[in-house]
């Protein structure tokens, strides 16, 4: 399917909105304006974005505890995610999830996970719903490299290919498991092998070229839709800034991140447009302005609006109120 | 009335609310032809069919998962764990997930699944034995039940299958061969209802799961030996009937709480904490006795399973203590 200029150019400012809210957020991060820590998506912005966007909106997909940007692709309201952050009533999860389980079901996202690997086997949950349902729709499954080692994604991914499960499953493999690389907890170089094991495919993409993970995922997803079952495919990424708040990132060389940042995947994508006429210097100002302008308004919402009432500690533990809690 | 065994009352229930829910299906471990390693689904999978009936690979994490799954897309799973014990290979599912997915994410989503779990001790050493209720008690989100008679097995379990959160369901290996009396029409029972299986005057014994049994056959012998004993069974442990425990104590003045899990952290010692806590403690005449399996592992050799496992003798014991 040919991508409409509409929709590159939207895809091009879904990275942009990605960038600047967590670039916002690691600044009241390490402000302590934000308290507790969170996972920057940045530099891995092409991944959640192609991906995403070779769905259909009404498709599902589950996250993980680096959630911001699935979420922002998705189509979750930023200002809602930001006071999430900010522990505001008014947040998706009305303060209760905060960064690791940001969440906002209308848009068919299942849920970021505080558990490596823990969304694995919902995700195939759900799409054993979508089959028994006949349904049209597929779940995408967003983990990490560190979850591939975990036993839920071998159990979960075995069920799925028995089953021919409409799920893909995507690793975004950023090279380390918060400090530990790749080349330390697997044996082999190529994850995407790992499919073979399963009986499904399993295909590596650039994950820094969106519209390579764009045209993966699209037929992953149409496979998956027509009944061919589940795919893996692993996109090869880098985040930029480290695990978490905490990480001084001593495993990696400047070298190594310097490496990483020139092959920036929202410069990669804009040179793209650019040569193809849609994207030009003032556009693209334009279009920073608005999205700065929006992640300004989002942090002014997350600011004014107010905390939980204390008895909201209460609410939301079972759907009826007949435990006594 | 009629007369059926626990195994049946909870084929029933199965059958019955598959029947009424097309959303509602069955997954685990040999449940299909195998007819579950306890016989409980049996031939289900004539009537309903293998897409309903899902036997699935050796993967209880993926089982759990696959149940929280579809449930938050309008399916009603009832997995089947074969064993309590392997419920921790499951425990991610959940624990951090099923039970939580509710309150994190503000109440935009729950999971209405149920988990069938076979415990108690039945001659099979450490692994194939246990009673890890309190495991799943602790974690807020989770409601847990834990049936002794057929007719609360079945009741209780169309009551779980209806319920919109995860429903942790303890059934005793013991309990499916147990009969009882089981109307042939249609009814449910609430969460949050003891019941009160033998009235008393003089002493009250809160007893789970299969320890009902041996209690109402201690109170027998009790009987005979002056002692009119009142036998609670809660049914549920979340949401529990503290109001009918408070009334029990309240009037007998005396407390002995069974169960065949471990003691140290047992459900056991929480009872009797809340019971401290209530108005019930201003009536108690005695402390708080439990009888419940020991700070051990189950172990194999039937002399010392039947060591483990708190017997009649051992609960007489703890009455006879305390009335005398």
């Amino acid at each position: 399917m040919e991508l409409s200029e509409a929709k590159k150019l939207k895809m091009y400012r879904d990275m942009w909105r990605i960038r600047q809210f967590e670039r916002k957020v690691d600044q009241f991060i390490s402000r302590g304006d934000i308290t507790g820590t969170t996972h920057l998506y940045i530099g891995e912005e092409a991944t959640a974005v192609g991906a995403i966007n070779a769905l259909k909106d009404e498709d599902y997909i589950s996250s993980t505890h680096r959630g911001h940007g699935h979420a922002i692709a998705k189509g979750s309201d930023i200002k809602e995610m930001m006071a999430e952050l900010f522990g505001k009533r008014t947040g998706a999860c009305k303060g209760k999830g905060g960064s690791l389980h940001i969440i906002d079901t209308s848009t068919n996202n299942l849920g970021a996970n505080g558990i490596v690997g823990g969304g694995i086997p919902i995700a195939v949950g759900a799409a054993l719903a979508l089959k028994m349902q006949n349904r049209d729709e597929v779940v995408l499954n967003f983990f990490g490299d560190g979850a591939m080692n975990q036993g839920a994604f071998h159990e979960a991914t075995n069920l799925a290919a028995a089953w021919n499960l409409p799920v893909v499953f995507l690793c975004e493999n950023n090279q380390y498991g918060m400090s530990t690389s790749i080349e330390k907890a697997f044996k082999i170089k190529d994850l995407a092998k790992r499919g073979e094991a399963y009986g499904i495919p399993g295909v590596r993409v650039d994950g820094n070229k969106a519209l390579e993970v764009y045209d993966t995922v699209l037929e992953a997803a149409k496979k998956a839709r027509n009944g061919g079952g589940p795919s893996l495919i692993v996109s090869e990424t880098y985040r930029w800034k480290g695990h978490s708040k905490s990480d001084a990132k001593v495993y990696r060389t400047k070298e190594e991140e310097e490496e990483w940042k020139q092959r920036d995947p929202i410069a990669d994508f804009e040179q793209i447009l650019i040569e193809q006429n849609l994207l030009d210097e003032d556009k693209i100002k334009e279009i920073k302005n608005e999205v700065d302008a929006e992640v300004k308004e989002a942090v002014e919402f997350a600011k004014e609006s107010p905390y939980p009432d204390k008895d909201e500690i209460f609410d939301d533990v079972y759907v009826d109120r007949e435990v006594e809690l | 009335m009629r007369v059926i065994t626990g195994r049946e009352a909870v084929r029933e229930a199965l059958r019955e609310e598959m029947q009424r829910d097309e959303n509602v299906f069955i997954i685990g471990e040999d449940v299909g032809v195998y007819g579950g390693a306890f016989g409980v689904t049996g031939n289900l999978i004539e009537e309903f069919g293998e897409e309903r009936v899902r036997d699935t690979p050796i993967s209880e994490a993926a089982i759990a998962g696959a149940a929280v799954g579809a449930s938050l897309l309008g399916m009603r799973p009832v997995a089947e764990i074969m064993f309590m014990d392997f419920v921790t290979i499951a425990s991610d599912q959940l624990m951090n997930q099923g039970a939580k997915i509710h309150y994190m994410f503000g109440g935009q989503q729950n999971a209405p699944f149920v988990m069938r779990m076979p415990a108690g001790a039945a001659e099979a050493g450490a692994q194939h034995t246990q009673s890890l209720e309190a495991l799943l008690y602790h974690i807020p989100g989770l409601k847990v039940v834990m049936p002794s008679t057929p007719y609360d097995l079945k009741g209780l379990l169309k009551t779980a299958i209806r319920d919109d959160n995860p429903v942790m369901f303890v059934e005793h290996k013991k309990g499916y061969g147990e009969k009882g009396e089981v109307p042939e029409e249609e009814y449910t029972i609430p969460f949050g209802k003891a019941d009160i299986k033998r009235e008393g005057k003089d002493v009250t014994i809160i007893a789970t799961s299969h320890m009902v049994f041996k209690a109402l056959n201690a109170a027998e012998t009790l009987a005979e030996k002056g002692v009119d004993a009142e036998v609670l069974d809660p049914r549920t442990l979340v949401p529990l009937d503290m109001e009918s425990i408070v009334k029990s104590v309240s009037k007998t003045g005396k407390v002995v709480i069974v169960h065949e899990a471990p003691r140290r952290g047992g459900v056991g010692g929480d009872i009797a904490a809340r019971i401290s806590d209530s108005e019930a403690f201003y009536y108690l005449e005695k402390p708080i006795k439990r009888v419940t399996g020991p700070n051990t592992p189950v172990p194999f050799s039937p002399v010392l399973e039947a060591e483990f496992i708190p017997s009649e003798e051992k609960i007489i014991d703890a009455v006879m203590k305390l009335t005398k």
